[in-house]
Formats: C-alpha cells, sequence, structure tokens
C-alpha cells in the first residue's frame, strides 16, 4: 500500500470533499455582506439549515426535499436578522452572536428530543443515493485530478455552481450592481430609487439560505449521525466569516480559499500519510506539531486582515457600509 | 420607538432561548422520571434510612444532558450505583456540568458543591487534579476522588481508573480474527492521543496484543486526532485509515460512532469504545471496550457512607487511596459480540481469555503470549508461550515468561508502542 500517487490522489479529494460546507459558508456571507449587513450567524443558520435538511430529507426521502428545506429555515434566520437589524435597527454584530446562540441551541435541542427516534441517514436511499459519487464522463478518468476534482457527489458541484453564480450576478447583472450600491453607500441607493429595505431582506434570506445548504452538506457528509457532544459545524461557520474577507468578498476567490484552508484542515490528518508516502520531500512533515495545523488557517486570516489594512481601501472588495444600519429618515 | 421594538424582540429570543435550555434539561429529567421512580420505589424499601440525607457532589467536564459520550458514561454510572443503593438521583445527587480543566473554575465547583453539603465529590476529567488535591486538604469532612488521576492522600483524597486495556485486549481478539477472516492483516486505530498519555497507548497496546493473539501477522495503524472529541476528524481519520492502509478492520479511542460508520460505509469492519455501537453500525461493528462506571461509584459511595461523617476514613474503606479494577471486578468489559459480522468462534475465544484474566493467572502486558486451538466443534484451547514483550524498536519490557509490567506504568509512565504498532 501507501502508494505516493495515489496518498497524494486521496489527500486532494478530501481537500474538496471535506471543506465544501466552507464554501457554502462563505459565499452566503459574501452575499449578506455585500448588502451592507455583517452577519455573525453563519455558525448558528449553518446548523439550522443542518438540521432542518437533514430530519426532511430524511422525512422526504429526497435530496431535493432536504436543501429545499434547508435554504427556507436557514433563509428564516436570515429574515430574523433582516427584521432585527434593518427594520428595528438593532446591533448587527449582537444580532449575529444572538443568532448563533440561538441555532446551535435548537439544534441541540431538536436533536437531543427527538433522542431514540432519530432518524438514520442509511435509512433514506434517496439521500445516500443523492450523496454518492457522481463521476464526470471523460473527465473523472484523468490521473490524479479526475478523482480528486471530478468523482464528488452532486452538492459540490453546486456548491462551485453557486459561486460562479453568485460572482456572475454580483459582477455582470444590473441588480448585482445595485446591490453592491446598497451596500457601498445605502443613501445613494436611496435617492436614485432603489428600494433599498427591499434588496437588503432579499440578499440577507438568500444569503443565508446559501449557508444552509452547507449544513445541509455537513449533515450528509456526517451520515446523520447525531451523538449530541459536537455540532456538525464544529466551527465550520467561523472559518467561513474569516473566509470572506481572505477571498476579498469574491465569491471565485472564495473556491481558491476554501481549498487553501481546506489543505490546511486535511493536512491534520493527511501528514503521517503523506510523510510515509514521500519520506524524501514530505518526511519533515511528521515532526510539525499538528496543533499547529489547527491554528495555521486563523494565521493566514490575520496576515490577509494586516495586508489588506495596509494596502487600505484600494482594491478591497468590502462594501464601505459594512455593520452601519441605514435608517432613510436619518439621512 | 424603534429602538424600543428591536430591545424588546431581542429581549423576546433571549427569553425563548432561555426557555429552550429550561426544556432542554427538563426533557431528560421527565423521561427518565418513571424510571426513576420506578427503581427507587423497589429499591428503598430496604435501603438503609441513614442513606436519606447523604449527598453525592459531581463535578462534569460536560453536562448532564448528553446523550453519549465521557460525561453521559459517568453521569450514568453515577445516577445507576445510586439507585442501586436505594438513593434518589433527583434529591441526593449534586451536579456542577461545564466545568473546564481550569485551576480557579474547579476550585469554585468544589465550593459550590461543598456550601450545598455534598458529603462525597466526584471529579471525573484529568485536569480536575491539583484543585481536588488543594481542596481535599481544606474541606477534611467531604471525601473527594478524582477519575484518571494520580494524586490522593492517606485520608479523604482517593483516585480511580479501570483496567480498559483488558477490554481492548478482547476487542482486538475480535478484530484480529476477523482480519484473519478477511486475508487483510491491516487493521486501523482512529485514537485521541498515542504515546503522549498512558491511557492511550496502553490500550493501543492492549489491543494490538490481543489482535496478535488471534492474528500473529496483524499490524495496527493509528491515526491521531489530538484532541479528545472531534466527530468530523474522527470519521475523516477513519475514512484516511480505510484509504491509505487499507485497513479492514477500525478500532477507535474517542467518544462518536463516527470511525464505525465509515467502516461500515466502507464495507470494513470496527471495534467501538465506550458503549456497545452495534445499534449505529449493525453491518459493521464487531464488539466495543466498554466501562461499568456503576460498579466504582457504587464501592466508592459505599465507603462514604460507612464513614459515618468521618471522612478520614474514606481511603482505609476503599482498601487504598488509587482503585484500579478491571475485568474481574465488571469494571470494564467488551460488549456482546455482534454474531452477525463477526468472525466465527470469536465469542467463544473472548470468552475463555475473559476467565483466564478474571482469574488473576494471566495478564496483558507479559512475557507469555497467547494463541489459541480451535477445535471443529467449537471447543477453545488457549495455548501459552513465553516470549519477550518487545516494543517498536524491538525493546524488550518483559523477558520471555517475565510478569506483568508494574500497574504504575500502565497507568502513568508507559509511552511506546508494542512491536506491530505503527503510527501513520
Amino acid at each position: 500500500m501507501n502508494d505516493p500517487i495515489q496518498v497524494l490522489t486521496l489527500f486532494l479529494f478530501n481537500i474538496v470533499l471535506v471543506n465544501i460546507p466552507l464554501l457554502y459558508g462563505t459565499v452566503g456571507e459574501i452575499v449578506v455582506e455585500k448588502s451592507g449587513s455583517l452577519n455573525l450567524g453563519v455558525e448558528g443558520t449553518m446548523a439550522i439549515g443542518a438540521m432542518f435538511g437533514y430530519l426532511a430529507g430524511c422525512a422526504a426521502n429526497s435530496l431535493a426535499a432536504g436543501l429545499l428545506v434547508s435554504f427556507l429555515t436557514a433563509g428564516l434566520c436570515g429574515l430574523l436578522f433582516a427584521v432585527l437589524t434593518v427594520s428595528l435597527q438593532a446591533n448587527q454584530n449582537v444580532t449575529g452572536l444572538t443568532i448563533t446562540t440561538f441555532g446551535l441551541g435548537l439544534y441541540f435541542f431538536v436533536g437531543k428530543g427527538l433522542g431514540e427516534r432519530w432518524p438514520a441517514m442509511t435509512a433514506s436511499d434517496g439521500l445516500v443515493k443523492g450523496y454518492s459519487a457522481l463521476e464526470i464522463p471523460g473527465l473523472s478518468k484523468l490521473p490524479v485530478i479526475g478523482k480528486a476534482l471530478f468523482s464528488h457527489n452532486a452538492l459540490v458541484y453546486l456548491g462551485i455552481a453557486i459561486a460562479l453564480l453568485v460572482w456572475w450576478y454580483l459582477n455582470f447583472t444590473k441588480t448585482g450592481l445595485r446591490l453592491r450600491a446598497v451596500g457601498e453607500n445605502p443613501g445613494a441607493a436611496d435617492s436614485v430609487g432603489i428600494n433599498t429595505l427591499l434588496y437588503k431582506y432579499v440578499h440577507l434570506i438568500a444569503g443565508s439560505g446559501i449557508m444552509g445548504l452547507g449544513g445541509f452538506y455537513m449533515a450528509l457528509y456526517m451520515s446523520g449521525s447525531f451523538e449530541g457532544s459536537n455540532c456538525w459545524i464544529n466551527g465550520y461557520g467561523w472559518i467561513a466569516i474569516a473566509l470572506v474577507i481572505f477571498a476579498n468578498w469574491n465569491p471565485v476567490l472564495a473556491v481558491l480559499g476554501t481549498l487553501v484552508f481546506g489543505f490546511f484542515n486535511t493536512l491534520q490528518i493527511y501528514a503521517g500519510p503523506l510523510a510515509g508516502a514521500f519520506p524524501g520531500p514530505l518526511g519533515w512533515l511528521s515532526a510539525i506539531p499538528p496543533q499547529l495545523y489547527k491554528a495555521l488557517p486563523f494565521m493566514i486570516t490575520a496576515i490577509v486582515l494586516i495586508a489588506s489594512s495596509v494596502r487600505k481601501r484600494e482594491g478591497s472588495g468590502q462594501p464601505a457600509a459594512l455593520g452601519l444600519n441605514y435608517f432613510r429618515e436619518e439621512r | 420607538m424603534k429602538k424600543f421594538l428591536a430591545l424588546a424582540l431581542a429581549a423576546a429570543m433571549s427569553l425563548s432561548l432561555v426557555a429552550c435550555g429550561g426544556g432542554n434539561t427538563s426533557s431528560p429529567a421527565a423521561s427518565s422520571k418513571p424510571a426513576a421512580s420506578s427503581g427507587s420505589s423497589d429499591a428503598s424499601t430496604p435501603a438503609p434510612a441513614g442513606n436519606g440525607d447523604f449527598k453525592v457532589g459531581a463535578i462534569y467536564i460536560t453536562s448532564q444532558n448528553d446523550v453519549a459520550g465521557y460525561t453521559f458514561q459517568h453521569h450514568n454510572g453515577i445516577t445507576t450505583a445510586m439507585k442501586d443503593l436505594g438513593m434518589d438521583p433527583a434529591t441526593q445527587l449534586l451536579i456542577v456540568d461545564n466545568v473546564a480543566e481550569d485551576y480557579d473554575a474547579v476550585c469554585s465547583a468544589i465550593d459550590t458543591l461543598a456550601n450545598q453539603g455534598a458529603n462525597v465529590i466526584f471529579g471525573i476529567s484529568f485536569g480536575y487534579i491539583d484543585a481536588m488535591n488543594d481542596k481535599a486538604g481544606e474541606y477534611t469532612d467531604i471525601c473527594f476522588s478524582h477519575g484518571t488521576g494520580y494524586m490522593a492522600n492517606d485520608t479523604n483524597f482517593n483516585n480511580y481508573f479501570g483496567r480498559i486495556y483488558q477490554a481492548r485486549y478482547l476487542a482486538g481478539i475480535a478484530a484480529g480474527l476477523k482480519s484473519k477472516e478477511l486475508g487483510n492483516n491491516n487493521i486501523g486505530y482512529v485514537a485521541a492521543y498515542n504515546t503522549e498519555y498512558a491511557e492511550t497507548c496502553s490500550g493501543i497496546n492492549g489491543f494490538a496484543l490481543g489482535a496478535q493473539s488471534a492474528n500473529p501477522d496483524a499490524t495496527v495503524y493509528v491515526q491521531k486526532i489530538n484532541t479528545w472529541g472531534d466527530e468530523n476528524l474522527e470519521r475523516q481519520a477513519a475514512q484516511a485509515l480505510i484509504d491509505t492502509y487499507n485497513c479492514g478492520v477500525i478500532s477507535q479511542h474517542c467518544d462518536s460512532a463516527q470511525p464505525q460508520l465509515v467502516a461500515q460505509e466502507n464495507g470494513a469492519f470496527g471495534c467501538g469504545y465506550n458503549s456497545d455501537m452495534t445499534e449505529q453500525a449493525p453491518n459493521a461493528h464487531l464488539t466495543a471496550a466498554i466501562w461499568h462506571w456503576n460498579v466504582y461509584y457504587q464501592t466508592a459511595i459505599e465507603a462514604a457512607i460507612a464513614c459515618n461523617g468521618d471522612a478520614a476514613k474514606f481511603v482505609e474503606n476503599m482498601g487504598g487511596n488509587a482503585y484500579y479494577a478491571g475485568l474481574a471486578e465488571g469494571f470494564v468489559d467488551a460488549s456482546p459480540v455482534n454474531e452477525k459480522v463477526a468472525a466465527p468462534n470469536t465469542a467463544a475465544v473472548m470468552d475463555a481469555v475473559r476467565e483466564l484474566i478474571k482469574s488473576g493467572e494471566w495478564d496483558v502486558f507479559t512475557g507469555v503470549k497467547l494463541s489459541y486451538n480451535i477445535s471443529d466443534d467449537g471447543k477453545v484451547e488457549i495455548i501459552k508461550t513465553d516470549a519477550d514483550l518487545v516494543d517498536a524498536d524491538l525493546n524488550v519490557i518483559v523477558a520471555a515468561g517475565g510478569p506483568s509490567v508494574d500497574d504504575g506504568v500502565i497507568k502513568g509512565s508507559m509511552d511506546y508502542n508494542v512491536a506491530g504498532v505503527q503510527e501513520g
């Protein structure tokens, strides 16, 4: 065993497989932040999408039902955030944290409440089939990258497609342009007749819904096994918020960011096998203290933050009005 | 007006959170109530009257409401022991939940329990050690008992742990027989840590020796996750063992059933830990190394009650200040074999070795190796062979025929893997 090429292929494959929820969370948060709202509730929103999407998927024995319900329930979290911060002008940071606490609380409340009646994923062949790998004809036969990139489940491709779609929407459509205007300067957008309230509501709900899809993915990845000590989301929501900055509010760069963060996440497990497979060039990997792998993604974010603040606003994708509530009567 | 509304809504939301929390605590209590009352109704009649105002205190690393995992196992053990002693956990068990391994946090938890009148205090997590040691000197009228630790005194403070390596040896037999049947000598082991803690590496070593007794060619590949609990990493580690080392059997030293689920998804097999995971992975799980914590808690609570108010007699009543029991006392065991997937005769071999260990004739870390002769009618003959016990670097730990390594080594200073274990 320990064929070097195969270990490398598996390493790359797992970077994508395990870390796609980060992409959903990041793209969702980009949509939200582009409307000028800083939603720190990603972790809780994903937990809600995961819990209810999974339960609905099991009940209906269908992947599509799970996707729909996770989008809708997570969207409700976005609606709650919108009501509190857009209509009622509540502090965005506090509201976001509230949603995280609320979402995780509800996750454990429902999961533990179900107890023995918790549905097993193996009992729902609709979910099992929906989550099984889908090989892209031709491409999946390529060496190394065929397995690593083109033989994943449908939700991996959906995540990439959503990222590309959001990128196109933000940069090449009229509504995308208006959305960015709302995020940069809601007063100016309002003055030219853009319904800022509607834009914020719609994009908070849609962005949160996308996060919920990531939660649903996580539920399927964990085989829907609820044990009550860890949440499935496991901190991915927080990393997604950091990834937004890393990706400079660009959904395409978010794909890259996901792979970079995923690289270190997966290296925690694969450092040993890689060191064994490539004893010469990578043997040093096994000497690195594993705690460093847990810290590295956040250290990189800190470095990116420093770099982006040095370069100031030039080229930064951060909306100017991010985190500021807009109240048209105070204009 | 809008600000006020926002405030009111936020308040309502946080209130609903509190309500959720409340519901959370009350629902398991409500569901366990019928069991509790029925348990006490048939047990409370013969209970000695003196138990009525005896208070048991417990400090948990997570919550009493957990549905699985380390705290769950201990809470279950304490409540079972109390019910068996005719005590009512609802009124006589005092708990401080979610106490981090932080000196000040543990001290204040102990103060809380002492003020509430606890007569004996159990701390279940290793990092509580210093605070419990200091507070045992301060509250000399309370019995202190620390799980997985090594500190103690001669009066009111002991520590407790079990010979889980014996249970792991039995699980190793099941894994070894299965690997032989599969014709695949690679066995995986998802471990929280390895040689960093004697607890983890003694478990790995016990398991590996058990596997080798049934399949001399077996190799145990260890994948560490460097944390006591992370379901996501546990899944990744198990998958990596199957993918990169082609392991056909997956064992684990971590709480969740994820490694067993991964084994099942990949058509592999596995040995769980802490609870019988056959329910979660019926097509993969062979047997699990499990604890019966109530065995210890019942002994300790009885000893504390027998102090009759003089906590200084606690250690004497316990017969020493370090409780270290195993298969013989029923403190640890292997869960019933899942006959549907286990190799033929697995249960028979495990039973024979279980009796051998219980008899005290033989133990795992000695200079005597076991192998088995299974006749056609399923009769098991254990063959003992004198052989050096060697570590992974082929240093001799125990010479052929030699006695078991010291208990102190197994509990505290073991920091090596035996031959046949490879850290991935």
